[in-house]
Formats: C-alpha cells, structure tokens, sequence
C-alpha cells in the first residue's frame, strides 16, 4: 500500500512515531451504543459522551489542531496533522464529534478573527469540549446563499440578531455557530458579515433550537431561531461587509481544499459501525438468493458492481494524484471534486444495494429480517443529506464548470 | 513489492511528459492532423495510410519507440508509468504513427522470455511492430486466433491489425502442434499481404493480414500465459491514449462553449451545456488516475496488475464514448461538419473503446477476479 512514511520530514517522522505508540496504547474501548453513520447524526447524549472523551484524549495527546500555532491551542507544528489522520485512519479509530468545529469554524476563525477571540474558541474546539455548528442555509436561502436575510443591526458596540437557519446539524449539542448573517440589505454579497455567535448560553435567552426530522426517522439536525440575540462586536470575523469572502474560506475547508488539513479519524471496526463499500456490495450479492444462484452470479448486477468498484477506485486514485503535481494542469481540478463524487458515488452504492436486495429491501431498521440490519434503505435515504447539503450537487457541477474549467457563470 | 504513494512516477517521467506535450504542440496541432489525414471525406473512399513518416522518425530519435524495451536489449527499460504519461500526450495529439503498437508488442516480447530477446533487440534498433493476433470476429483472446503454424512457416489470417501499413514487424499469434505460440516476421515477408481496411478513424490504419506460408522467427511458446503477462500493460497505455484524446476532446469542446453566443450567453452559461462538460471531466480524471494506479501495479505490484488494468480500460473506454459524444452534441451545426476538428477525435475515441476488449468485457473479467476469485 501507499508508503507515506517514505516522504515525511524529520519532524513528520518523529511525530508520527509518537502518534503511532499513543495510539496503540489509546486506542478507545468499544462504543456503548449503537454509533451513527456519522458525527453529523448524533442523536444521543450518551453517543455523544464517548465521542467526545474520544476527541478531548486524542487532542490532549497532539493528534488534533497539530498545524495550528501554539497559542491559539494548536500544535504548532507543520504539516502534521495529515499524518495524525494518517496513523488515526489506520488505527481505525473512532470518528471526533466536533465536526463542524474542526473542518470548517476552525480555518475560518483562524484567518478571519482576533487574536484574543482566537485564543479563547479554538483550545475547547480542538478538545471537543465546545461543540459547534454552521449557520448558513436559511428556509429562503440553500443553494442561493448569498441571500440569506437573517439581520444583524447595530446597537452600540452590539449587534442584533433576528431571523431563522434551518438544516444545522449538531446545532442541539452546540456551545457556538459560525453564522453568515445580512448587515445590510441594499447590497446582496457585499451585504453579507460573518460572526460567531453562542447558543447553548442564550438559550431561552434569543436563541431557539428546534430538531428537524430527517427522511430516515432520525433528527440530528435542526432549525435555529435567533429573536433579539444580542452580541458582542469582537465576535464578528473580518470587516463588516466581508461575510461573503469569510464564508468562502469556510466551504473551501469544508469541500476538502482549504490550506489547512482538518483532524480526521474514523472507520471503526466494531460492529456497530457501517461498511456502505463497493466492496460490501459484493458480500451482500453473495448472500443475496437470486433466480436459483446468487444476486453475485446475475451478469447484470456484476456489471453494476463493478461499475461501483471502478468509480470508488478511482476516487481513491484521484487523491493519490492531487498529491502528484507532474500529473494535474490544475491545483483546484481533483479537490474540487471530492465532495461530489463522494456523496453521488455513496447514493449510487446505497441503491444499488436495494436492488441486490431486491423484495428484501422494504425491510426497516426494526425488522429482525432486514439484510445487514436494514442499513441499506436507511443509507439510500440518507445519503440524499450528503448530496444536497453544502452546496447541493448542482451547485458542485456549478462551481467546477466555472473555476476550473472557466464557463460563464450560471444564474 | 509496495507501491510508492506517488506512482513512481518521477521527475525523469515528468521531463518525458511535458517534452512530449512541447513536441506536439509544436510540430502537430489538430490542424496539421486535419490537413494530413482528412483531405478525402468521401465515405467511399479507398483505404490509404496517411501520416508523416519524418516527424516520426524525430520520434524515434528522440528515443520513443524503444522505451520499453528493457535495457538489457539495448532499450530504456523505463517504468510503465513514464510510458503511460508520454501515450497520454500521444493521445491528447492523435498523431498517427506505430508507437501504441511498438510499446504494446514490447511488452509482449519482453515476457517471452530470451526467446524474444533479437525481436526486442530489433525495436531498440529502430524497427517498429504491431500484435496480430485477432480473428474475423474480433475475440480479444489470442486462444482464438486465425492462424497457423507449421514448420516455422504461418498460414490464416489475422484481422483488426492495428498501424499494420505503418510497422516494419508483426508479432503474431498462432495455432502450432505443440499450442499457442508467438511469431516475429517482418511486414514485406514473402507471402504475408497487408490488406487495409476501409475504417471510420482517420488517425490509424488497420488491415486483416493473410499469411500463406510465410517463414517467421519462433519468439515465445505458451502465448496464453505470454499474453496474460503483457495485456495489463497493453491496457493500461490503450487507456492512456484515451485518457488523452479525452482531455483534447474536454478543452476544445469548452473552448468552444465559452466562446459560441445564444441567447446572450455564452453556451456554457447555460447548466444544460456545462454539467455535461463536467461530468467529461470527472470522467477523465476518474480514468486518469485509474491509468496511473495500473500502471504503478504493472511496475510494483504485478499480482494486482490485471484488476488494475481492467479498471482503467472500462473507465478510459466509457469515459471515451461519453466525451466523443458531447463534444460533437455540445459544439452544435459546426460539429456535425467535417471542418470542424472535432470528428477527427470523435472518430478514433470510436475505434479506440472497442478495441481490447470494451468497457463491459473488462468490467466482466474484473467481476471474476473479484467476485468469483475472491470467492
């Protein structure tokens, strides 16, 4: 397999060293719940205690925020938190709740806020202690978002905020919110400031949380309604007028192609944990009975599979070769994919697994005879979550129609 | 053997790439190949070879034709995936010439063993060959091949000879008392006739080769397993080649649509024209990197060549329909012309996804090593 080990820098070496032997000796005690497919979907406090022990351990011994500079928390080191997930992806360990914290507040507060608010957010975000969650879609704003029309209006050195997010997961868990909100009206985009703002402080205090239900049955996500919330100026990142700008920096982090690499670790082994791979596709034709043989021997659903096979291989090929300049004309061309064929290659696995299953698929998660505990259906339906939110698949083809290879702006 | 997170692909791989992209776009841009390969559009015309013999010699000077010939023979010996990065750009020009089939039969020869040690001494010297192995139905198994072979001498014929007008050389495959072996015989053999065929594609020729009794060198015995050594490779710069004409057919198409004006907009305002473009890309890139990890397991991993390969020639060969298809849709009036450029690439993005197996043929052999193998 890959042999990263081969390219690291004296300091990467030593680090990874380190984080190989924590590790080993910290590798966390099976989940006492059944865990979700991901931190987006905790439901529980309980889910949530043991993901977060989890985050708070594996920060405490340098594997989260490791590029980060030392005073805002970090590990001031360079370059090493891709080999953290290197060594945590391979020790298959828990996923980190916070998310949202760590892949998109975190390079956004770094670049766009003060140094003494920097100071005082980003060492419990890095531990999971602070969980955090987004505010930027709105019931008149999802994939228009610069038209998000939730107000801030000036009131000395405050601001006040009125108006209404929907869709922000982890929002029910959450200490604070990155919000894009409007600061004036007569401009669309330039219109636009970005703040951080608490939540679990001012509930019942300007801030209402309300769960959503999703397609599957589950919550995890939620609206959020801010009636009258104040807040201090010093929470507000970069110029006045500059959200939009700011909100770029955050999608570019959350797509994957942001400078800062985000702590990521995950794929359990226990058997709490979901295989939604091509590969289990054909686990699950094998025990599939079809037609007197097996769901494995229809040339059809071969022909499927591998289809599947192929584009979850060359996906993994795509990131192996982002990391090869020689062999890529643009910088933007392969990371700006990620997302994309990530969620549509999930759907497509997720349904083609309801089709292996044929009649079987109507089978729930509470039905002692659904194939794999009913994780199919309950994949299918959810992965719709993976292809809508930030930046719905469109807007994906959108945005890599226009930066990379140049089209006209769509409306 | 491990492979390297980079595909072993190095700077001296690199070097070739982009001197081979300077090379084209300097001596051969898709106007040149219009003006040499589309003079006649007559769709009843005769079969002819066209192509320009001393902008391949430069080729062959530069030291392209034998690169992988292992070093022992007098060649370069260079890591399939230099090879493949240099087909690519190959591809990207679509300039007609016997490099593919050299390559291709250059690795067959390099798995016969010291058996094909003078043929491959041959293609350091400069000659240039193709494979011959393929029946009038067009099986992709050389187990079905047409011909035969007695006494050294081979009889039968040969079909879908690729670049077959253009190589000094055939590596043929034939039907001997002892099994399937492999032949080396020179394309002006007494009783070895070349006949053209009448074909879509512009940018190749390609022939059904009779064979009566022409005496030819014995290269190799056990050609089924031969073959199963090379096809990873043959596979992986085929779809390579693809992967190239692909990436021409991606940016001229949206060079076209930034550019042609309706209704106010430039076409690729309009998501009905960009997503498809987008999804060209994706497709390419899918392909692309697929290439690249084959050709890191032919040079690393040779256990896991063939599923590799398998994989980049379904991806490059759907991914090459699907281009061809929206750059001819997606330039409009102009592109169902013959002007415009793009029928050249349309064309040999056709001819080229069907050869060595299609996207369905290689999906269904990676489902036996996968599923049934595996099993």
């Amino acid at each position: 397999m890959a042999d990263e080990q081969s390219k690291d820098t004296p300091e990467q070496a030593a680090f990874r060293q380190k984080a190989k032997a924590w590790i080993a000796d910290n590798q966390p005690a099976e989940p006492p719940v059944r865990l979700p497919l991901t931190p987006l979907e905790i439901m529980t406090e309980e889910q949530l205690a043991y993901l977060q022990a989890w985050q708070k351990a594996a920060y405490d011994a340098g594997l989260v925020g490791c590029d980060y500079p030392v005073e805002v928390g970090g590990g001031g080191m360079t370059d090493c938190q891709r080999v953290a997930n290197e060594e945590m992806m391979r020790a298959r360990t828990p996923y980190m709740p916070n998310v949202i914290g760590l892949g998109m507040a975190a390079p956004t507060v770094f670049y766009h806020g003060q140094e003494e608010l920097k100071q005082r957010l980003l060492p419990r975000l890095f531990s999971g202690e602070d969980i955090w969650c987004q505010g930027f879609s709105e019931p008149g704003a999802g994939s228009d978002l610069a038209s998000v029309q939730t107000f801030a209006e000036r009131k000395g050195d405050k601001w006040v905020i009125n108006g209404h997010k929907v869709w922000t997961s982890l929002a029910h868990f959450a200490e604070w919110m990155i919000i894009l909100l409007r600061t004036d009206r007569s401009v669309k985009h330039d219109g636009l400031s970005y703040f951080v703002v608490p939540i679990r402080s001012a509930l019942g205090k300007g801030v209402t949380v309300r769960p959503l239900i999703k397609i599957t049955g589950e919550t995890g996500f939620n609206e959020v309604i801010f009636e009258d919330l104040e807040v201090d100026d010093t929470f507000r990142l970069d110029e006045l007028g500059k959200g939009w700008q700011v909100a770029m920096t955050t999608l570019l982090h959350e797509r994957g192609a942001g400078e800062l690499v985000t702590p990521r670790s995950g794929g359990m082994s226990n058997k709490s944990s979901h295989n939604t791979s091509a590969a289990a596709l054909i686990k699950l034709a094998r025990a599939t009975a079809r037609n007197g043989a097996t769901a494995a021997d229809d040339p059809l659903l071969r022909d499927r599979i591998m289809q599947q096979v192929i584009r979850e291989a060359g996906m993994a090929g795509n990131q192996r070769r982002s990391r090869v300049t020689a062999l890529q004309d643009n910088p933007m061309r392969l990371p700006l994919q990620n997302k994309l064929l990530m969620s549509e290659i999930a759907q497509d696995t997720a349904g083609l697994a309801m089709d292996i299953e044929g009649a079987a698929s109507s089978l729930y998660l509470a039905d002692p005879n659904a194939p794999d505990g009913g994780q199919w259906p309950m994949a299918y339906m959810n992965s719709f979550g993976f292809t809508i939110a930030a930046g719905t698949s469109e807007v994906q083809r959108n945005i890599l129609g226009e930066r990379v290879l140049g089209m006209a702006k769509s409306k | 053997m491990s492979q390297p997170d980079d595909f072993g692909f190095t700077e001296e791989a690199a070097l070739l790439k982009s001197s081979a992209q300077k090379f084209f776009s300097e001596h051969f841009t898709a106007d040149k190949l219009h003006a040499l390969v589309a003079a006649d559009p007559s769709p009843d015309r005769a079969p002819t070879v066209q192509w320009d013999q001393a902008l391949w010699q430069q080729m062959v000077d530069l030291g392209w034709s034998l690169l992988a010939v292992p070093e022992e023979q007098g060649g370069v010996g260079m890591p399939l995936v230099g090879v493949a990065g240099l087909v690519e750009e190959l591809g990207k020009a679509g300039f007609p010439c016997p490099l593919l089939a050299t390559l291709s039969a250059s690795y067959v020869l390099a798995a016969c063993g010291d058996a094909g040690h003078s043929a491959l001494e041959d293609i350091a010297a400069g000659e240039t060959a193709t494979l011959a192995l393929t029946n009038a139905s067009g099986s992709w198994s050389p187990a079905d091949t047409g011909v035969t072979a007695s006494d050294g001498r081979l009889d039968g014929t040969a079909y879908f000879v690729q670049d077959a007008g253009k190589v000094s050389r055939l590596l043929v495959c034939a039907r001997s008392q002892q099994g399937l072996d492999l032949y080396w015989v020179a394309a002006n053999a007494p009783g070895l006739e070349v006949h053209q065929d009448a074909i879509v594609d512009l940018t190749r020729d390609q022939a059904h080769v009779v064979f009566k009794g022409v005496e030819a060198q014995w290269v190799g015995g056990a050609a089924e397993s031969v073959m199963d050594a090379a096809f990873p490779a043959i596979w992986t710069l085929h779809a390579a080649d693809m992967v190239g004409a692909g990436e021409w057919q991606l940016q001229t198409t949206v060079e076209y649509a930034n550019q042609r004006q309706q209704f106010d907009h430039p076409l690729g305002f309009f998501q009905a024209v960009k997503h498809p473009l987008v999804n060209v890309m994706i497709a390419i890139d899918q392909a692309k990197s697929l290439v690249y990890n084959a050709a890191c397991a032919v040079d690393c991993e040779p256990g896991k060549a063939a599923q590799a390969a398998h994989m980049a020639q379904a991806s490059a060969s759907d991914m090459a329909a699907f281009a061809s298809s929206r750059s001819v849709q997606c330039h409009g009036g102009i592109g169902f012309t013959w002007e415009c450029f793009v029928h050249l690439f349309f064309k040999r993005q056709k001819h080229s996804e069907m050869l060595w197996g299609d996207a369905a043929w290689h999906r269904a052999r990676l489902a036996e090593i996968l599923i049934d193998a595996a099993a």
